[in-house]
């Protein structure tokens, strides 16, 4: 079942923001279904964190619509939307303890101080620091303040959770902790949740779609292997993930690129055409006599990238340089190393054609 | 089709924020933008109030004796500011780049003229060079027939500005990078060729700044030229003479105007200034610490006892005739001034206005400013009033007190206005004086705001909380610190100004900065250095009691900050 049959739980529709002559969005659509787990992912500035900021209502869209449930929210202050949200910074009240901190939301609702407490208890549990509740935020680590903070936005049950680069300001193993206990979470509430990143290996590893921006409009929205393996545009190939451009030429029999002409999946128009294609989509085995595409190479350059590495190679008739992905083991094995033969076959199903 | 632009729906709870918020612009409107369309207005009429165009600023120029004063101003306040900067650089350059001992002690006493009205300075002066001083031959020796005029007015107002012009200086020569130094060293740069190529160029927005400051704290105080002055006039003065003893208000607005500019260009150039300050130093700097190095840091030692020493004797002499029976004839000590001035003067009372003064200042001011800072800084809505509101936040330090007096005057004394009824009130000092240091503790309060994360209001919207509330549990705890600061300053300032409250008080409010003048010019030296000395010990007394306060507060509500 595609996620586009469900219901949809928040429909954003024509959303535009101008800044004076600036538009920073144009008309943006887009339904996330209950439960879902999107990330809008970009370049900086290119409009994302202005959307999340119009979905909380900290920004005012300049036109369009933002539902949430059955209720149009697009001009109801912060305070009239249903929402959690956690900030890159935090946003931890410095001068609260944690429990004062999580339970902020609570006090409020006027519950009774015991429930409060359980309630407190169960969301600390829940994100891993039972025994945090006595501490101030400047005792803790930066992803455990980021855990207190997602307690905090959880504590008065949202229906919609706002993620703005939560894990930007963490160290990169805590980044990869905290990546994986906020999707598990995410999945174990059901709750529909919304985070903004330009970090396309958070977006691809947590995501249940991802909603690909630049330039103030969605470029493409997709699952992480859509966007991966079909990059609707040549900005979303590039932006995520390795690629190889090659200038070419669409014709009769096939792509000619340089003097060589590549079978190809995709039947374009004739006419000068990009062809996007990843590093791991060109391989060194296994390749069988008769195969099509095969291409005899010469490594330039080899990019120890740890299990795999990044090699550079020149192939005869390309006329411009390829890059691969090769095992480190496949590496050795062979004893490759610059100067060295190479042959490599490129994958025809995987080729990408964008006008040039 | 035009598209309507898309208005967020206020919540009722922002409400309360958005009334604050216009209360405090018409509060501004009313007490600051107000008055000073009518002095302005004042300059362009004719006695009868017809428009004159800038006939008024014609016929000043072409009255000699002021055109004279205008030029005695000018050139007093450029060699104050061409002595007092260099000198305080120094100072500055010793406290922050040497390792001189006792930094803290020779910081404290280079700030204790700002205790006092600056013309205790003056009343000191003329006991250690005036006809009957210490020192008389000695200036005569030096080809100075007398230190009234302008030595006189030089002297003390190097003494009174001098923390000014120090205070911006320490804070430019505190930013320095110590990568920039350590770069120089690996290139084998000589001292004085990384002073004139890095610690020079480092501080040059401040001494922009402190030159601008000081010239425009010279051109406009009158406390000093008054006490010090003899017959070399002033604008200050002038102001005074044609105002109150001519009731010529429409030269007065002129005289006013002329005293404006200088102040509205160190504004302008200050706010341009800081900017470029703050840009300079990047998040990545290293802070700068100075190594020992003896030659050096004696000297830096000596050249600051030695102004340490002169402050001193400024401020003793001060002390010391306020305690002697009869100068210069009989020198034992008593107290019989202290008894004069408080008792026969009736000044006690001017005394508890000025307290009253200085804590309705210090206690109303602080709440305004930082509930109006708040509110700019922290809340949304009214989107389109905010701008005005941060001008006219900003606006005070462009005004100088002299000329805000004399608007109040100009405004609130009209007999068609509704709020006539304040006019000599203690209210309206309060007013008064709240507005004219209102900039300072804005800008306080603003830095503290904004060191705040900026999201907390955002994050107690989505939580549901009121935005007061967050105020009252969050924002308003940790901004205690700077709540102090605001109105340590509001107390100081009100306890020791002049300018502005000089021409707004009556017999019921007199203030003792204003006595302290009165008593001068009835020819009762001895009280009138008592009373000075009186405020400064007041002023003194509360900066210690704020000490204690804060130490207290912080242990309260500041314990978050030291955990670890």
């Amino acid at each position: 079942m595609k996620q586009r049959d469900l219901v949809s739980y928040l429909r954003l529709d024509g959303v535009s923001k101008d800044f004076g002559a600036f538009s920073a969005l144009r008309d943006i659509r887009l339904d996330v279904t209950q439960g879902e787990f999107v990330c809008f992912l970009g370049p900086s500035g290119c409009g994302k964190t202005t959307l999340l900021r119009i979905i909380a209502g900290l920004e005012v869209q300049s036109a369009g619509t933002v539902c949430q449930g059955t209720r149009d929210i697009s001009r109801l202050p912060p305070a009239q939307r249903d929402y959690g949200i956690v900030f890159q910074s935090y946003a931890l009240f410095p001068n609260l303890s944690v429990f004062d901190n999580v339970a902020y939301g609570l006090v409020n609702k006027g519950h009774a101080r015991k429930t409060i407490t359980a309630r407190v208890a169960e969301l600390l549990k829940l994100v891993g620091l039972p025994e945090a509740g006595a501490k101030y935020p400047s005792q803790l680590s930066g992803g455990q303040q980021q855990r207190i903070a997602l307690a905090r936005a959880l504590a008065t049950s949202p229906g919609l959770l706002l993620l703005d680069e939560p894990l930007s300001a963490l160290d990169a193993l805590e980044r990869v902790r905290l990546r994986q206990e906020i999707r598990s979470l995410q999945q174990r509430l059901g709750v529909t949740t919304i985070m903004v990143t330009h970090d396309q290996e958070e977006a691809l590893s947590m995501a249940d779609r991802i909603v690909v921006m630049n330039h103030g409009v969605i470029e493409q929205v997709g699952s992480a292997l859509e966007i991966y393996r079909e990059p609707a545009s040549p900005f979303v190939a590039d932006f995520v993930g390795k690629v190889n451009v090659l200038a070419g030429t669409a014709e009769e029999g096939g792509l000619r690129i340089g003097s060589l002409l590549l079978q190809c999946s995709e039947k374009p128009a004739r006419g000068n055409v990009r062809a996007y294609l990843r590093p791991e989509d060109i391989v060194a085995q296994p390749i069988a006599p008769g195969d099509s595409n095969v291409l005899d190479s010469r490594i330039e350059k080899v990019e120890f990238l740890g299990s795999y590495c990044l090699v550079r190679v020149a192939a005869d008739g390309l006329g411009q340089p390829l890059t691969v992905y090769l095992s480190l083991n496949f590496l050795s094995e062979q004893a490759l190393e610059p100067g060295k033969a190479l042959r490599l076959r490129i994958l025809p199903e995987r080729l990408r054609l964008f006008r040039a | 089709m035009v598209a309507l632009a898309i208005r967020q729906r206020a919540d009722p709870r922002d409400w309360a924020g958005h009334a604050a918020l216009l209360v405090i612009l018409v509060g501004l409107l009313w007490f600051l933008a107000a008055p000073l369309a009518a002095l302005l207005i004042q300059s362009l009429e004719d006695r009868s109030g017809a428009f004159v165009g800038l006939r008024n600023f014609v016929a000043y120029m072409q009255t000699p004796a002021l055109a004279q004063s205008l030029w005695n101003s000018v050139w007093v306040a450029a060699a104050v500011t061409l002595a007092a900067v260099p000198a305080a650089f120094v100072f500055a350059y010793a406290l922050t780049r040497s390792c001189m001992p006792l930094k803290g002690v020779f910081r404290t006493v280079a700030l204790t003229p700002l205790l006092a009205p600056s013309l205790l300075a003056a009343i000191s002066f003329i006991y250690w060079f005036g006809n009957q001083g210490v020192f008389k031959g000695l200036l005569q020796a030096l080809g100075i027939p007398a230190i009234y005029g302008a030595p006189g007015i030089i002297i003390s107002e190097l003494f009174a500005v001098f923390p000014h012009a120090l205070m911006i200086l320490i804070t430019a020569l505190a930013l320095a990078d110590a990568r920039l130094y350590e770069a120089a060293d690996a290139l084998g740069t000589s001292r004085a060729r990384k002073f004139f190529t890095i610690t020079l160029p480092g501080a040059k927005y401040g001494l922009i700044s402190a030159a601008l400051v000081t010239f425009t704290l010279v051109i406009t105080d009158f406390g000093i030229p008054k006490v010090i002055g003899g017959d070399f006039n002033v604008l200050a003065t002038d102001i005074f003479k044609l105002v109150i003893g001519q009731q010529d208000f429409q030269r007065g607005a002129v005289v006013a105007v002329f005293l404006l500019a200088p102040a509205l260009v160190t504004f302008v150039v200050n706010r341009f200034v800081q900017r470029k300050q703050t840009s300079m130093l990047t998040a990545r700097a290293v802070p700068y610490s100075p190594r020992p190095s003896g030659g050096f840091d004696l000297a830096m030692t000596l050249y600051c006892l030695a102004v340490a020493v002169l402050m001193l004797a400024v401020f003793g002499m001060a002390v010391y005739a306020s305690l002697v029976n009869f100068w210069p004839y009989d020198l034992s000590f008593s107290l019989k001034s202290y008894a004069y001035g408080l008792v026969d003067a009736e000044v006690d009372s001017a005394f508890f206005n000025s307290l009253r003064l200085a804590f309705g200042t210090a206690i109303g001011g602080t709440a305004v400013v930082f509930v109006g800072a708040y509110l700019l800084e922290k809340t949304r809505g009214l989107e389109w009033l905010r701008p005005a509101v941060h001008l006219l936040a900003l606006l005070p330090m462009a005004v100088p007190g002299l000329v805000l007096g004399l608007a109040y005057i100009f405004f609130f004394n009209a007999l068609n206005n509704p709020l006539n009824g304040l006019y000599h009130t203690m209210t309206l000092l309060v007013l008064c004086t709240v507005v004219h240091f209102y900039t300072t503790g804005h800008l306080t309060a603003l830095t503290a705001l904004k060191a705040l994360d900026a999201e907390f209001e955002a994050v107690s919207a989505s939580l549901k909380v009121p935005f007061y509330r967050t105020f009252w549990r969050v924002t308003l705890p940790i901004c205690t610190p700077a709540l102090l600061d605001i109105s340590r300053y509001f107390f100081i300032n009100a306890m020791t100004t002049i300018s502005a409250v000089v021409f707004l008080y009556s017999p019921d409010t007199k203030v003792a900065s204003i006595a302290v003048l009165n008593l001068d010019e009835a020819g009762e030296a001895g009280p009138a250095a008592a009373m000075a000395v009186l405020i400064a010990a007041t002023s003194l007394v509360a900066c210690i009691l704020y000490l204690g306060v804060g130490r207290l507060v912080e242990r309260k509500t500041q314990t978050w900050r030291n955990l670890k």
